[in-house]
């Protein structure tokens, strides 16, 4: 029910997940408008999924512009809150805190849990870029590359060895390639992530083995106005819990920029099988807020 | 929801098929008659050159760089040089960029990205559609590289 409110508070929007750097205006700092993207779910600016290779924020060196954000989504039979903070340096290096509480709702009675048990996660991130211009550079092939990591802690550790889960924290690391298409209006993303993460990390890490796992994901935005872009993801992930099986996540979104400072960002994100529920077709709803 | 479900997923893929037809057509795909059109032709750039200017004075990130300045033969360059890049019938013939910005003082990353700023709030009050502003701004973006000093 909650989702299908916020489904509607969409106005019927296909949105999805967050996303978005829209990247042509520009900042009041020395950044074009949304061209640090939006905060993914893990405190890193990407889209709403994946992490995208600029850096977040609007500092152009002179001054330190951190960005906060809130994050909400809400399945069928499960939330997820998250919030934390992100600052970029010299348009070089971004560092993030999120924290993520994944409430089980009436699934953890079923369990055995409690109703509404929550595993509560903190996320540290951190990240480079590497090489090239995703936004200025319109006359080369070469996109913006960016390397980074994901310290991830989850605060159940005895349930999650009990689930079959072989830690109760991990670092994902990954590398990012984005390109703003501008004569196209078009930003692309890949990213490839390697990680023993089980559900992003809620569900603990490693499993039916301990190995990283190198997974694609993958961004589109369209950017339909200064103000406004559209866009798909995908994310693959792991499957490396006996008990349960993962899906891969899609998400669509709209973003919406209104100012340089705030983006809101709303998505339909299919996000499937989790724990013993299928079908998980979730909202998202995202709000970041630039100082 | 379960309609919203099916969709998703093939619309994503779709989403990211045309971002591949992109790569195929290039970074910069030149800009063209309808988007010279779309700017108005000449009449319409040296139009929204006056608004440009406008804005770049009372801008205080850009005025130092421009208050000095021949105001009307920045803007006629300026013209001759949108002109070209978008396809148009004109050819630049002031200095190359590196040259023309050495006197000035330090241009940064925050400078530029503050004229862009300024060009697109001209060009939306000129009513030139966003996708055509983006095929210009593809065009004159890569001169950052020569105004930054």
């Amino acid at each position: 029910m909650k989702s299908q409110l916020l489904i509607a508070l969409l106005g019927g929007l296909m949105a999805c997940s967050l996303p978005a750097v829209a990247a042509s205006d520009i900042g009041a700092g020395g950044k074009l408008t949304a061209t640090g993207g939006v905060t993914q779910l893990e405190g890193a600016a990407g889209g709403g999924l994946t992490p995208w290779a600029l850096i977040g924020g609007y500092d152009t060196g002179d001054q330190i512009r951190p960005n906060a954000f809130y994050t909400r989504v809400q399945s069928g039979s499960y939330h997820l809150n998250a919030y934390g903070a992100m600052v970029g340096l010299y348009d070089r290096v971004e560092l993030s805190f999120a924290r993520q509480s994944f409430d089980t709702e009436d699934v953890g009675g079923l369990l055995g849990l409690g109703k509404g048990y929550t595993f509560n996660q903190n996320i540290v991130g951190a990240k480079v870029r590497v090489a090239g211009d995703a936004i200025l550079d319109q006359d080369s092939w070469l996109p913006q590359i960016a390397v980074g990591l994901q310290y991830k802690h989850n605060d159940r550790g005895a349930v999650l060895r009990a689930i079959g889960a072989r830690h109760d924290s991990g670092t994902d690391f990954y590398i990012s390639a984005t390109k703003l298409f501008l004569a196209q209006s078009l930003l692309v993303d890949g990213t490839v992530r390697f990680t023993k993460a089980n559900q992003i990390g809620i569900l603990g890490f490693g499993g039916k083995d301990d190995d990283y796992h190198v997974e694609p994901e993958g961004s589109v935005a369209y950017l339909l106005s200064r103000n406004f872009l559209v866009g798909a993801e995908y994310r693959k992930k792991p499957d490396n819990l006996a008990i349960a099986h993962e899906d891969d996540w899609y998400d669509l979104f709209v973003a919406w920029v209104p100012t340089k400072n705030v983006s809101l960002t709303l998505a339909f994100a299919p996000l499937g099988n989790i724990v013993i529920r299928d079908h998980q077709n979730a909202a998202y709803l995202s709000l970041q807020v630039g100082f | 929801m379960s309609h919203l479900s099916r969709l998703a997923k093939p619309m994503a893929t779709v989403c990211l098929a045309l971002s591949l037809a992109t790569f195929l057509t290039g970074p910069a795909a030149k800009a063209d008659e309808a988007t010279f059109q779309a700017f108005g032709g000449k009449a319409g750039l040296q139009s929204l050159m006056e608004d440009f200017m406008t804005n770049l004075l009372a801008d205080p990130r850009t005025r130092p760089f421009f208050e000095k300045a021949n105001q009307t033969r920045v803007k006629a360059q300026l013209v001759d040089q949108f002109c070209q890049a978008l396809g148009g019938p004109c050819q630049y013939k002031g200095l190359d960029m590196k040259s023309a910005h050495q006197g000035l003082p330090s241009i940064t990353r925050e400078h530029f990205n503050a004229l862009v700023e300024d060009l697109q709030d001209a060009m939306d009050k000129h009513k030139v559609p966003f996708s055509a502003q983006n095929k210009l701004l593809a065009e004159l973006a890569p001169l950052h590289r020569d105004i930054e000093h």
